[in-house]
């Protein structure tokens, strides 16, 4: 899933200044998922913002919508005919959603609450941890399913670099050396030839090569 | 054709190559790099040039080279794929060889984030293993990525590292193999202060017949301080400093700690120049350069040969 973090208040708090009239929007999908962008924490941020300005002695409004998913028109539909009564609309979803609403209804101001980080696992309650960098070409079958552009700080394809040390990666001795993982599993496997294959560089204009990427399926169009 | 490589030349003719480290200055004095290699000409055979070293900004490795170049040095280009994709590292490939540059050697490189550019976006284009093969590709077969030929062919001796002493243990001398399969020609390792492990990491790298493939390089670091000792053992990356050697160093006054650090130092070399499979050592003395003919000499490693 995509997972997201809430920006600090202080920055939604100077972004949404401007604005007495607030509709703050979350998305029901990978966002609630991952306890940022759900129903309960678009509740959490209306109730802050409301109590900061009352302390502060500010007039403001501020409304609550939860969409189950932000970044699909069947489901941006139900803001239409309610975004006119706002100034503007923070949005609780991931960069797509945000996006999503502002190509629907232009001319709207629509502000991010949240700062999307990645797709990512739930590796326990809590904790989330990114695994793929959506590159658009994927190799988990050489790699013994552990993504080393991901997983790896330096995105090696050819084996651990010099900093490995007792299976944690040097630039955080919490992280595990994915390297160290690809072994390991590879061992587990019987299959620790696979290592000794020089692989070639990426090809990253699968990920970046032209500007944003699409999908067309004309299976799937109506 | 005697190739220009210096380096080269003494590894092919059988000789104990030593090489030794300059790291550039985080300026754009050419005097630092002029005045280090004045201490190191005819001491070793070849200088290798950091590249930004430990992510941090320095004085770049291919100018620094050519000023190593004119003063009749025979200079190790170091090129990290941290800060460059491949358009630039095939591109900076050509500019060392038409410079005159004769020596490369690929790495990945410190990651960014322990430089004083934590911020920077890491480029890892392509990894260690990819360039050397690149670099190959492009002497031998006249070739970039992608296979558009070259006007002209890079004229370079291609160097890698190793590093015995990083996890897991049982995989570094196949990463090794799968180097010299890229196309590796020579190789320097991290620095030894655990010869046991060192030995041991030999005896897999003779099993697969590397020695005969590819010549090694032992990195060598002489201690200044039982405290630097410390520091190496804890807080740099990749590095094997055993109790043994920081207890040796703190049994030693401090100001005799240099000179204790220099014996140790000596007393690995020795024992490379008997480890079967070892072509010789390379001088990691970081900012320490004065070190380095003192030590060449007390290794009985001069002078060096005539090639």
């Amino acid at each position: 899933m995509i997972t997201a973090e809430r920006k600090p208040l202080s920055e939604i708090k100077e972004m949404i200044a401007p604005y007495k009239k607030i509709l703050v929007a979350g998305c029901g999908s990978c966002v609630a998922e991952c306890a940022s962008g759900g129903e309960k924490e678009v509740g959490l941020l209306a109730s802050a913002l409301r109590m900061d300005a009352k302390m502060e002695g500010r007039r403001i409004e501020v409304n609550e919508i939860t969409l189950d998913r932000q970044c699909v028109y069947e489901f941006i539909d139900q803001l239409t005919g309610l975004v006119g009564q706002f100034d503007a609309i923070l949005s609780l979803g991931c960069g797509a959603g945000v996006q999503a609403l502002a190509d629907v209804f232009a001319g709207v101001i629509i502000l991010p609450a949240l700062n999307t980080t990645f797709i990512g696992q739930t590796k326990e309650a809590g904790l989330w941890i990114e695994n793929c960098r959506a590159c658009g070409d994927c190799k988990l079958g050489y790699f013994a399913a552990v993504c080393p552009i991901t997983r790896c700080a330096k995105g090696l394809f050819n084996g651990p670099c010099g900093g490995s040390k007792d299976g944690k990666c040097e630039t955080d001795p919490d992280a595990p050396c994915a390297w160290q993982l690809i072994i390991e599993r590879l061992d587990k496997a019987g299959r620790l030839d696979l290592l000794q294959n020089v692989y070639p560089p990426a090809d990253w204009s699968k990920q970046q090569g032209k500007g944003p990427r699409k999908i067309h399926r004309e299976d799937q169009s109506i | 054709m005697k190739t220009d490589s210096r380096l080269k030349r003494v590894l092919e003719k059988g000789h104990f190559a030593v090489t030794a480290e300059c790291g550039p200055p985080k300026g754009a004095d050419p005097k630092v790099i002029k005045s280090k290699g004045k201490i190191l000409k005819g001491f070793v055979d070849s200088v290798n040039v950091t590249d930004n070293q430990t992510g941090v900004v320095r004085l770049s490795s291919l100018a620094a080279c050519v000023l190593l170049k004119k003063e009749g040095l025979d200079p190790v280009l170091q090129m990290t794929t941290r800060d460059r994709n491949r358009i630039a590292l095939q591109s900076d490939i050509l500019g060392a060889s038409a410079l005159g540059i004769r020596n490369v050697l690929c790495l990945s490189g410190d990651h960014q984030s322990f430089g004083n550019q934590p911020q920077a976006k890491g480029v890892f284009d392509v990894d260690s293993v990819q360039l050397i093969q690149l670099v190959r590709q492009m002497r031998d077969n006249g070739v970039i990525l992608g296979g558009d030929k070259l006007s002209e062919p890079p004229r370079l001796f291609i160097g890698a590292v190793a590093n015995p002493f990083a996890d897991p243990f049982a995989y570094r001398a196949i990463r090794l193999g799968k180097k010299v399969a890229a196309g590796a020609e020579f190789i320097q390792t991290q620095c030894i202060y655990n010869l046991t492990r060192f030995n041991e990491w030999m005896d897999k790298v003779r099993d697969l017949g590397l020695d005969e493939k590819v010549y090694i390089l032992g990195g060598i670091t002489p201690l200044k301080s039982a405290r630097m000792a410390e520091f190496m053992s804890k807080q740099v990356a990749g590095m094997d400093v055993p109790d043994e050697i920081i207890n040796r160093m703190k049994s030693i006054p401090a100001r005799e700690q240099r000179q204790e650090g220099l014996k140790i130092a000596i007393e690995t070399i020795q024992a490379l120049k008997e480890a079967q499979g070892v072509h010789g050592v390379h001088i990691m003395a970081i900012e320490w350069e004065e070190a380095v003919p003192q030590l060449i000499e007390a290794a009985k490693l001069f002078p060096r040969p005539q090639v």
